[in-house]
């Protein structure tokens, strides 16, 4: 036996040890997550047979939400059809500002908040530790939930709803802010820290033109995003179009289910692509 | 010889502005458009203001009732139904599995379809794009509405709530993810022979799975989240205890609750993390969590 052949062997054992390490971590893994899942369908109350036999009532229903079009009468029916279109574009409107003045106190929050919560910019553990809490609270509660309690403190209306929003905005981008900040270059940082700059004026000069692009980047989407909360917040009394959409909903008036939804998801469409073009034309020269 | 700035006075900065006032001023169409935008920016932020009467007034008044409000969610207290606080928040969480982990293979299909390297053809594109938009565009909640019409009160709503919008969601996180993968590999397979299904098999998804799998979890984190708010419409979880409890105003008990939740994302986030570490190796470690 020469030793070349002597290390295939060794070569061919090692490769078959592995191949059934990986084998056994797979299966494993695989049985862990098919637990997993039969767990969660039987506290989740998932039964395939019940989810098949409503799959008729579904298609139903999304039928009855059609409405009547015919070609020969088709603006007589698209009339009917969207039979309030000023309150609805007036609602859509309201839901919109309502997204953004949440967005821009949200990010405001976040903003003054961030610079606390990043380990290579913080001032103290106290404070470090405490805004990092209050931004884990803020995202982590449910929008709705807030909602709900400002609706009681502050009245039914868009006050609530645009608190709610910036609430939870503000916990949303503050984490996004301050991982942004941890990754910042720290030179512009030392070099005016030499210069004998204060706190603030750090922030200013070395750290805000760094991550300025990202931040308006993340406070786009975070407008997309708080777009499509806005149009819920009135199912709990907070304005927008929520609340006609919950008693279409609700009382089963089946078309204006449809025209309601249709107007939201193009509204929704139109402000995608629209942050889409005004991301494109702040960032687009220095990343294309 | 360099020269030294201190050395530099009026007179010469002044003829170095003259020659190069580019370098020291944007063009005036720039300056106009930044200034018509600043304006734009505070006569929308002016007038949101005043519609939606954001006074200090107002502000004043209903904090009063927010301390109150916060002061009465000390101590936390259980109450009585502990144990049915309990089963709803793995309720919750076990909605916000199984909606992801069928969302996720939903998302498959729809996410290649939506991929312009994979289907070239604009309109059959164009369609199965909007439909990932609108699944996308209207919020779970409204779903789960929806669906608590359509198929009853009770968990089973809140799952499909989850699997329709996040399989828009996926479908597109899926379909950037197959946009950006390397063309090398699929001309590799296509030289040998490979017919499409063998392509997207071996060119495209091996790049594209860690990236995949990374969104799906990032997905997970953000339905434990969500997934707490479906109960508020009869949707499952323990969103419905939550609301009932805000409702009636028993806010100690109301505080109990959100410190379950607090909890229970808690440990779902760091659980995700460990998973994240072990499938990706912290390669694809994408930006994510807006939620």
């Amino acid at each position: 036996m020469t030793s070349s052949s002597a290390t295939a062997l060794d070569f061919e054992a090692h490769y078959r040890s592995l191949g059934a390490r990986k084998r056994l971590v797979t299966i494993a893994y695989g049985t862990l997550f098919l637990i997993a899942f039969g767990l969660s369908a039987w506290v989740g109350e998932f039964d395939p047979l019940k989810l098949l036999r409503s799959l008729p009532r579904v298609h139903e229903y999304a039928v009855k939400t059609l409405p009547t079009l015919s070609l020969a009468t088709l603006w007589h029916d698209l009339n009917e059809w969207f039979y309030a279109p000023g309150k609805w574009l007036s609602l859509l409107w309201e839901t919109i500002l309502i997204a953004y003045t949440a967005t821009l106190l949200g990010t405001l929050g976040a903003l003054a908040l961030c610079f606390h919560a990043s380990q290579n910019l913080r001032r103290g553990s106290v404070s470090y530790w405490l805004v990092r809490r209050i931004f884990e609270v803020a995202r982590t509660i449910p929008d709705l939930v807030y909602a709900l309690i400002f609706v009681f403190a502050f009245g039914i209306g868009p006050l609530a709803g645009i608190l709610a929003i910036a609430v939870h905005s503000m916990g949303g981008s503050g984490k996004l802010f301050a991982e942004t900040v941890e990754n910042i270059d720290m030179k512009p940082v030392e070099g005016l820290r030499a210069t004998g700059a204060n706190w603030l004026q750090i922030v200013r000069f070395a750290v805000l033109p760094q991550v300025l692009p990202n931040f308006a980047t993340f406070t786009l989407w975070r407008f997309e995003i708080n777009v499509r909360t806005a149009s819920v917040i009135g199912f709990v009394g907070a304005g927008g179009i929520g609340q006609e959409l919950y008693i279409a909903i609700a009382r089963l008036y089946y078309e204006d289910i449809s025209a309601l939804l249709l107007l939201l998801v193009i509204t929704v469409m139109l402000i995608d692509f629209g942050c889409e073009k005004l991301r494109h034309a702040m960032i687009g020269k220095e990343h294309h | 010889m360099r020269e030294n700035i201190a050395n530099f006075d009026a007179a010469s900065i002044a003829a170095i502005r003259a020659r190069h006032p580019l370098a020291f001023q944007a063009p005036l169409s720039v300056r106009l458009r930044n200034q018509a935008a600043w304006f734009a920016f505070f006569v929308l932020t002016a007038y949101c203001f005043w519609t939606f009467d954001l006074s200090p007034a107002r502000l004043w008044a209903g904090s009063g009732t927010l301390l109150d409000v916060a002061s009465r969610m000390f101590p936390p207290t259980v109450g009585d139904a502990f144990n049915d606080y309990l089963w709803a928040l793995f309720q919750t969480i076990a909605m916000a599995f199984l909606g992801t982990v069928i969302a996720a293979v939903l998302a498959v299909p729809l996410g290649l379809l939506c991929a312009r390297n994979v289907l070239p053809v604009r309109i059959a594109q164009f369609f199965f794009r909007r439909t990932s938009d609108t699944l996308r565009g209207i919020d779970q909640v409204i779903w789960a509405l929806i669906f608590v019409r359509a198929v009853g009160l009770g968990p089973l709503a809140g799952i499909l709530a989850i699997i329709i919008s996040d399989t828009g969601t996926l479908a597109k996180l899926y379909s950037e993810a197959i946009e950006n993968a390397e063309k090398k590999q699929v001309d590799g397979i296509r030289g040998c022979g490979g017919n499409p299904l063998q392509t997207i098999r071996f060119g495209i998804i091996p790049q594209v799975l860690p990236v995949m799998l990374s969104n799906v979890l990032y997905i997970f984190e953000s339905n434990t989240r969500s997934a707490t708010i479906l109960g508020i419409v009869g949707a499952g979880g323990i969103g419905f205890y939550l609301a009932d409890r805000i409702r009636t105003m028993l806010w100690e008990e109301a505080s109990f609750i959100m410190i379950m939740i607090l909890i229970a994302v808690y440990v779902i986030d760091w659980i995700s993390k460990l998973i994240r570490r072990r499938l990706i190796g912290g390669a694809a470690e994408t930006s994510g969590g807006l939620h």
